[in-house]
C-alpha cells in the first residue's frame, strides 16, 4: 500500500521534522516499509500556469498548432502544440524554457519550420495521471505564470507499506490510521477527521434496508441527489493516482478516496435498484455479473446485497452491474458497512477475485468506522460539489458489536516482560497516543481498547506489551543475558547417531551427502523402468509431477546417480531422509526416517562393490552400537531390485534394511556397463539397537596358533555356524583368507586363530576343536578340501 | 722381513686394491685366512724353522695376519658405504608437485550450516530435537494460535494429504512436542526448556532461483519464569555473532506471526558492507534474517505451560538461506538437485 506524507500531513503537522527519518522510524515501529521512497514532483521544476491567447494552424500539419501564450513574462512566447484540446483563452500548464520534467529540460526548438520556446503538458507528461488526452485545462482563477507547484499538491514523498505486515493491523489500512502511528513517533497531536454532523438529517426518511444474515455485522447507508460535478478536483486526483489508484469519475473516485483514508471500503448505489436493500445468501447457486463485467459463480455460502430478492453486489467483494452509477443516475444510496472477515475472506477464495475492498474487511474492520466514513463522504462532496443534497436520514443497522475489552496489569509485568524498566509516564503517555483510554493507580495500569484495535489485534496483556515497546524502541533496549541454574543437557539420540552416520559415511568411505525431495520423481522413475507405487498423495500440489510420497529413498537415488554418470567412474552417495510407509491404524502417516546409500563403479566388479557396500554397512553399525549384521536372503517385491542379490540386514535378529544389487533392467538404463548397489537402513531401528559395550581384554602373552582350512563349499555362512556351534573360548579370531572357485566347485579358506590367556595352547587341544568343527560340517555335507 | 711374508704382504695389498664386491673379498679372506690359505700355510712352514727363527717370523706372520684381517674388515666397511651410496644415488627423486589425490566424500551444506549453528546453541546449553516432516494440523497451525481461516494461514501454502495431514510449513510445528516434553521439568525441577530443531519445510509453491517448495529452518525456544524481551535480543546477538564469527549488530522491527506476541521481523547488518550499504543489502546497510517474538500465552498454555507463570522466546532462523549466504550459491534450487558437480564441494567446514 502506498502512503502520501501530504495526506498524513493532513492530520499531523509534521513541519520542521525529517520526513525521510519518520518513515524510517514507523519501519522500526510499525510496519515495513519497501526500500525505495518516492519523492514525486521533484523532478518537475519551471511549469507554470500560461494562457493561450492566439491559435493558428499548422500551414503543413493537421495536427499541430501554432500558439502564442502567455506564462506570466512580459512577451508573449511561441509554441507549437499538437494537443487536439487547445483553444483561446485556455489556461494550461506550460513548461518553461530551463523547465525539468522529469530527465528533459525544455530548450527551444524548431519544429516542423516553427520554433517552439516552451511546451503545453498533459497530466501524464507532469506525473500528475496517466491522463495523456490533451493537454491541462485549468478552471481555476488563477493568474499566468503561477507556479503549478503552488496550484496543486504535486510534490509529495510516497512510500509503500508491505501488505503482509499489516495483516493484524485491519486500522492500518487507511492513511488515517497511518497518520495516528506518525503522530505518536514524532510526539505530535493528531488532528480530528473533518466530517459533517450527520444528525442534522434525522427528520428525512429512513432507506428501506435489513440486515438478514448473521455474516453483515453493521449496514450504514445515506441518500444524496442532485450531483452535478463529475471530475474530481486534481489535487484529490493526483493523491489517488500517487497512491496506485485511477480516477473514474467524483463518486467513484470519492468511495476510494474515502478507502484509502480510512480503510472503510464504500459502495455507490444507483437509487433506483436499490429501493429495499436486504443483506443476505442465497440457497440455491446462480451467476452474477460484476461491475467489471465478468460473470461470477455465487454459491449459497456468499453473502450478497439485494433490492429485495435482487442481488446487487458480493458483500464486501464488489458491486454489480446493474445497479452501477450510470451517466442519469441521479440519486445515489452510499454504503458503508462490514461483514464478517472469514466469510469475506473465504468468498475471495471461492471467487478467486480479490479487491482492495476485500483486503480490507479480511483484516476485521471496526464496524464503529462505518457511520463517520459516511459523515466524511458527505463532508468532501459537499466541499466539492455546494449543491449536492442528502435525502434521507441515515440508516443504520448495527447486528454484532465486537466486546468492549479492558485489559488490566501492574508495573512488575511489564518490567518482567519486557526484561527492562519503563517509567510509567512514557507507558501512558505512549498508549494514550495511540488511542488507548489508560487509567493508572498505584503501578496498577487499566487499559481500554480503541474500537479500531479491538476487533482481533490487541485482546491480550501480551499485545499491549507490544505497543509500548515498539513506540519505546527495539534499538533503546538494554539487552542483558539470563540468569537461570545449570542442568546438563542431551542432544537427541536420533540426531546425534545421525551425525555419526554421516561422519562414518563421509570421512571413512569418502561418499558424498545429497538432498531429494520427499515425493516420488515420476517422471524419472519411468525413463528409468521403475514402477511408480501407489502411496499416500498429496491433496492439492501446484505442480502435477508432484504428489506421490516416497517410500524409500533408493528409487531417487537410482535416479540421482543417473544424472551423475559422468561425474566419476566410480562415486557413492548417500541421504538420511524421510519416507511415508502407508498409513497406520490411527489414520496417521507411518513416517520413518531412512539412511540410503547407492554405490556407483565402472571399475569394480559388481561383487566387489556388493561386499563394499556390506562392509560400509558393517561398519557403521559397529562404529555406532559395537554390534554385528546378519544377513537373509530377501524375496524381490519391487522393480528396482535385482531378482537374487537382495538380503535383508538384521541385527539382534531383528531387520533394520535391506541391501542389494539395482535390477539390470534399471541398470543399464543408468549405464550399460556400471555396477550399481544400494542399501536402505530404518534410522529408529539403528538408533533403538542397545549399544554393546566395549569390554577390555588384555592381549595374551602366550603364542598363538593358526590354522587354516579349506572347504568346498558355495556359502561362508554353515562353516560360520558351525564355528559359532562349536562356541571353544580357544578360537580367538575367525576369518576367510581365501575363496577360490574352478570347475570342480568353490572352495572357502578360513584361518582359525587359537590362544589362551594363562597358557601355551597344546597341538592336541587346538586338533581337538578343528577336528570337532570338521566332523559338524560333515553332517551338513561340506568337506575339506583334499 | 722374511721374503715370503713381504712378497705375500705385497701381494694382498695389490689383491685389496682390485676388489670390488663382497664375494670377491670373502674369497679374498678365505685365500689368505682360511684353513687352506696362504697365511695359514706360512703358519704351517713355522714347524720347520730355528727357535730363534721362529719368533721373528712368528712376530712377522702374526702382524701379517692382524694387517690383514684389518684391512679386509675396513674393505667390508668401505663396500657397504659405496653400496649404501650407491643405492642413494640410484633411488628416484619423488615428484611431489603431483596433485594429490584426496578422494574425499562431502557433506551437504545444510549439514554444515546445521552443525555450526548447533555447535553454537548447545553450548549456550540448548538441547538439539528431532521432529518428523509430516505433522498435523493441530501441531503445525491450531497450537500455534492459528485457527482455521486464520488470515496468517494465507502465508502457508500448505501441501495437504490425503489423510487431513500436511508436510509441516515451518519448524514452529515442533513447538508443542517440544513444550509438553519438557514442561514437566520445567514446572516439578525449574529446568529451563532451551531447545533448538532443525528441519525440513514444505511450500506449496512454485520454484525459482528464489523460491524452493523444500527447504531447512531452525527452531529455537526458551521458556522460563523471567525470559524477556531483552533476553531475546541478547540471545539473538550473541548466538548470530557467534554463527558468523563477527561482532553482528541486530535490529528489531514489529512482525505478524500469531505465535509470538509481541513478534518480531530481525534483521543483522549486512554481512558484506557491515551497515554502510552495498547491492547485497539493497543499500539498506541491514539484512533480512529471522522472525522471532514472545511467545504467545494461547502457545504455551496449549503445551501445557501456565503464561501466567512463565514467558519465553522463540525464533526460526532460515538454515537454507544461511547456507545460500554463507557459501554464496544463487540459486536455492542446486541445493536439492541431487548434482555432485556442485555438492561435493561442501567438505567439512568446523
Amino acid at each position: 500500500m502506498f502512503i502520501s506524507m501530504n495526506w498524513i500531513s493532513d492530520f499531523v503537522d509534521l513541519s520542521g521534522l525529517d520526513k525521510e527519518a519518520l518513515i524510517h522510524q514507523f519501519s522500526l515501529s510499525t510496519a515495513e516499509v519497501e526500500n525505495e521512497i518516492f519523492f514525486k514532483g521533484s523532478d518537475v521544476s519551471g511549469v507554470v500556469v500560461a494562457e493561450i491567447k492566439s491559435v493558428e494552424e499548422h500551414p503543413e500539419s493537421k495536427k499541430l498548432h501554432l500558439l502564442k501564450v502567455d506564462c506570466g513574462e512580459s512577451e508573449l512566447v511561441d509554441v507549437v502544440c499538437g494537443a487536439p484540446n487547445v483553444r483561446v483563452g485556455m489556461k494550461t500548464a506550460f513548461a518553461k524554457v530551463g523547465a525539468q520534467l522529469g530527465d528533459i529540460t525544455i530548450a527551444p526548438r524548431p519544429l516542423a519550420g516553427f520554433t517552439s520556446c516552451g511546451m503545453c503538458c498533459s497530466e501524464k507528461e507532469l506525473g500528475l495521471s496517466d491522463d495523456n488526452s490533451g493537454i491541462m485545462d485549468i478552471t481555476e482563477d488563477v493568474a499566468a505564470g503561477t507556479d503549478l507547484k503552488e496550484l496543486y499538491a504535486i510534490d509529495d514523498i510516497i512510500f509503500e507499506v508491505d501488505n503482509k505486515s499489516l495483516t493484524n493491523r485491519p486500522d492500518l489500512w487507511g492513511h488515517y490510521g497511518i497518520a495516528r502511528e506518525f503522530a505518536t513517533i514524532a510526539n505530535r497531536p493528531l488532528k480530528p477527521l473533518e466530517t459533517v454532523d450527520l444528525s442534522q438529517y434525522k427528520d428525512l426518511p429512513q432507506i428501506d434496508m435489513k440486515i438478514e444474515d448473521p455474516l453483515c455485522q453493521r449496514y450504514s447507508c445515506l441518500q444524496v441527489e442532485n450531483i452535478n460535478k463529475n471530475v474530481s478536483p486534481l489535487n484529490m486526483r493526483i493523491r489517488l493516482f500517487y497512491c496506485g489508484m485511477r480516477a473514474i469519475n467524483l463518486l467513484a473516485d470519492l468511495t476510494n478516496y474515502i478507502m484509502l483514508e480510512m480503510g472503510q471500503p464504500m459502495h455507490a448505489f444507483d437509487s433506483r435498484k436499490v429501493e429495499k436493500i436486504r443483506i443476505k445468501r442465497f440457497h440455491e447457486p446462480f451467476v452474477f455479473q460484476t461491475l467489471d463485467g465478468v460473470d461470477r459463480n455465487i454459491d449459497e455460502n456468499t453473502l450478497m446485497i439485494c433490492n429485495d430478492n435482487t442481488p446487487v453486489a458480493i458483500a464486501g467483494i464488489m458491486g454489480g452491474l446493474d445497479s452501477e452509477i450510470v451517466a442519469d443516475t441521479t440519486k445515489l444510496t452510499l454504503e458503508s458497512a462490514t461483514f464478517d472477515a472469514a466469510s469475506v475472506r473465504k468468498s475471495t477464495v471461492r471467487l478467486a477475485h480479490r479487491t482492495d475492498a476485500s483486503a480490507r474487511y479480511e483484516k476485521s474492520l471496526d464496524p464503529e468506522m462505518t457511520v463517520p466514513a459516511i459523515a466524511r463522504f458527505v463532508k468532501l462532496l459537499t466541499d466539492i460539489d455546494a449543491g449536492v443534497q442528502v435525502t434521507s436520514s441515515l440508516t443504520d443497522e448495527y447486528a454484532f458489536r465486537y466486546p468492549e475489552i479492558t485489559l488490566e496489569f501492574d508495573k512488575a509485568f511489564v518490567n518482567r516482560y519486557t526484561g527492562i524498566a519503563i517509567d510509567n509516564e512514557t507507558i501512558v503517555h505512549t498508549l494514550t497516543a495511540l488511542g488507548f483510554a489508560v487509567s493508572l493507580e498505584n503501578d496498577q495500569f487499566k487499559v481500554g481498547v480503541p474500537s479500531w484495535r479491538a476487533t482481533k489485534d490487541v485482546t491480550i496483556k501480551a499485545d499491549i506489551i507490544e505497543e509500548i515497546t515498539r513506540i519505546y524502541g527495539y534499538d533503546n533496549f538494554d539487552i542483558h543475558t539470563v540468569v537461570a541454574p545449570i542442568y546438563p543437557v542431551r542432544t537427541a539420540v536420533e540426531k546425534s547417531t545421525e551425525e555419526r552416520v554421516k561422519d562414518i559415511l563421509v570421512k571413512r568411505f569418502s561418499l558424498h551427502e545429497l538432498h531429494s525431495y520427499i515425493w516420488a520423481y515420476t517422471d524419472e522413475f519411468r525413463k528409468l523402468g521403475i514402477e511408480v507405487e501407489d502411496n499416500i498423495k498429496l491433496l492439492n500440489s501446484a505442480n502435477p509431477n508432484i504428489g506421490i510420497i516416497r517410500k524409500t529413498i533408493i528409487p531417487t537415488q537410482l535416479c540421482q546417480v543417473k544424472s551423475n554418470v559422468g561425474y566419476a567412474d566410480d562415486f557413492g552417495i548417500f541421504e538420511i531422509g524421510h519416507v511415508i510407509n502407508g498409513l497406520k491404524e490411527d489414520n496417521l502417516c507411518n513416517e520413518e526416517k531412512k539412511l540410503a546409500i547407492t554405490l556407483f563403479s565402472k571399475t569394480k566388479s559388481l561383487e566387489q562393490l556388493y561386499l563394499e557396500l556390506r562392509d560400509m554397512v558393517a561398519v557403521v553399525v559397529d562404529d555406532i552400537r559395537h554390534r554385528n549384521l546378519s544377513y537373509r536372503k530377501l524375496e524381490a517385491a519391487h522393480s528396482y531390485q535385482h531378482p537374487k542379490n537382495l538380503n535383508s540386514i538384521l541385527c539382534d535378529g531383528e531387520v533394520i534394511g535391506e541391501i542389494g544389487v539395482a535390477h539390470p533392467v534399471v541398470s543399464k538404463k543408468i549405464d550399460k556397463k556400471a555396477a550399481i548397489v544400494y542399501a536402505e537402513i530404518d534410522m529408529a531401528k539403528l538408533t533403538a539397537v542397545a549399544d554393546a559395550h566395549i569390554s577390555y581384554e588384555e592381549p595374551s602373552r602366550y603364542p598363538s596358533m593358526e590354522i587354516d582350512l579349506s572347504f568346498v563349499a558355495d556359502r561362508f555362512e554353515l562353516i560360520g555356524n558351525a564355528i559359532e556351534a562349536e562356541n571353544s573360548s580357544l578360537i580367538k579370531k575367525v576369518s576367510v583368507t581365501d575363496v577360490y572357485a574352478d570347475e570342480n566347485g568353490k572352495s572357502i579358506t578360513v584361518r582359525l586363530i587359537f590362544s589362551q590367556n594363562d597358557r601355551t595352547l597344546t597341538r592336541d587341544e587346538v586338533m581337538a576343536v578343528v577336528d570337532s568343527i570338521v566332523e559338524r560340517l560333515k553332517g551338513e555335507g561340506v568337506s575339506l578340501k583334499q | 722381513m722374511n721374503e715370503k711374508i713381504a712378497a705375500l704382504s705385497q701381494a694382498f695389498e695389490a689383491e685389496l686394491l682390485k676388489v670390488t664386491d663382497n664375494a670377491e673379498l670373502e674369497n679374498m679372506r678365505v685365500a689368505y685366512l682360511g684353513k687352506k690359505g696362504s697365511i695359514t700355510a706360512l703358519m704351517k712352514e713355522m714347524g720347520k724353522l730355528s727357535a730363534e727363527e721362529k719368533k721373528s717370523f712368528g712376530q712377522e706372520v702374526n702382524q701379517l695376519k692382524t694387517l690383514v684381517s684389518d684391512q679386509i674388515a675396513a674393505k667390508k666397511e668401505d663396500l657397504a658405504r659405496i653400496e649404501l651410496e650407491k643405492e642413494i644415488n640410484a633411488a628416484p627423486e619423488i615428484d611431489v608437485s603431483i596433485p594429490p589425490v584426496m578422494d574425499r566424500g562431502s557433506y551437504h551444506p545444510i549439514t554444515l550450516v546445521q552443525r555450526q549453528c548447533e555447535k553454537v546453541f548447545k553450548s549456550m546449553g540448548f538441547t538439539v530435537e528431532d521432529y518428523s516432516e509430516v505433522v498435523t494440523d493441530y501441531e503445525c497451525f491450531e497450537a500455534l494460535n492459528i485457527p482455521k481461516f486464520h488470515p496468517a494461514r494465507d502465508m502457508q501454502d500448505t501441501y495437504y494429504l490425503e489423510n487431513g495431514q500436511l508436510l509441516k510449513t515451518h519448524t514452529s510445528a515442533a513447538q508443542n512436542a517440544i513444550y509438553k516434553k519438557y514442561s514437566k521439568a520445567l514446572i516439578e525441577d525449574g529446568v529451563p526448556i532451551k531447545a533448538i530443531f532443525p528441519g525440513r519445510c514444505f511450500r506449496n509453491e512454485a520454484t525459482d532461483a528464489c523460491h524452493e517448495n523444500t527447504f531447512f529452518q531452525m527452531e529455537g525456544v526458551m521458556v522460563d519464569k523471567n525470559i524477556s524481551i531483552s533476553n531475546l535480543i541478547y540471545f539473538m546477538k550473541t548466538m548470530l555473532s557467534e554463527v558468523f564469527q563477527k561482532d553482528i549488530k541486530v535490529r528489531l522491527r514489529p512482525g505478524f506471526f500469531p505465535f509470538v506476541e509481541p513478534g518480531f521481523e530481525l534483521d543483522i547488518s549486512c554481512l558484506i558492507c557491515g551497515g554502510d550499504g552495498c547491492p547485497s543489502c539493497k543499500h539498506s546497510g541491514w539484512l533480512e534474517l529471522c522472525p522471532c517474538g514472545m511467545i504467545h500465552p494461547e502457545v504455551l498454555r496449549a503445551g501445557g505451560i501456565d503464561p501466567d507463570e512463565y514467558t519465553g522466546f522463540a525464533f526460526g532462523l532460515g538454515l537454507t538461506r544461511l547456507a545460500m549466504m554463507k557459501y554464496g550459491i544463487k540459486d536455492i534450487r542446486d541445493l536439492n538437485s541431487g548434482s555432485l558437480a556442485s555438492m561435493h564441494q561442501f567438505t567439512d567446514d568446523e
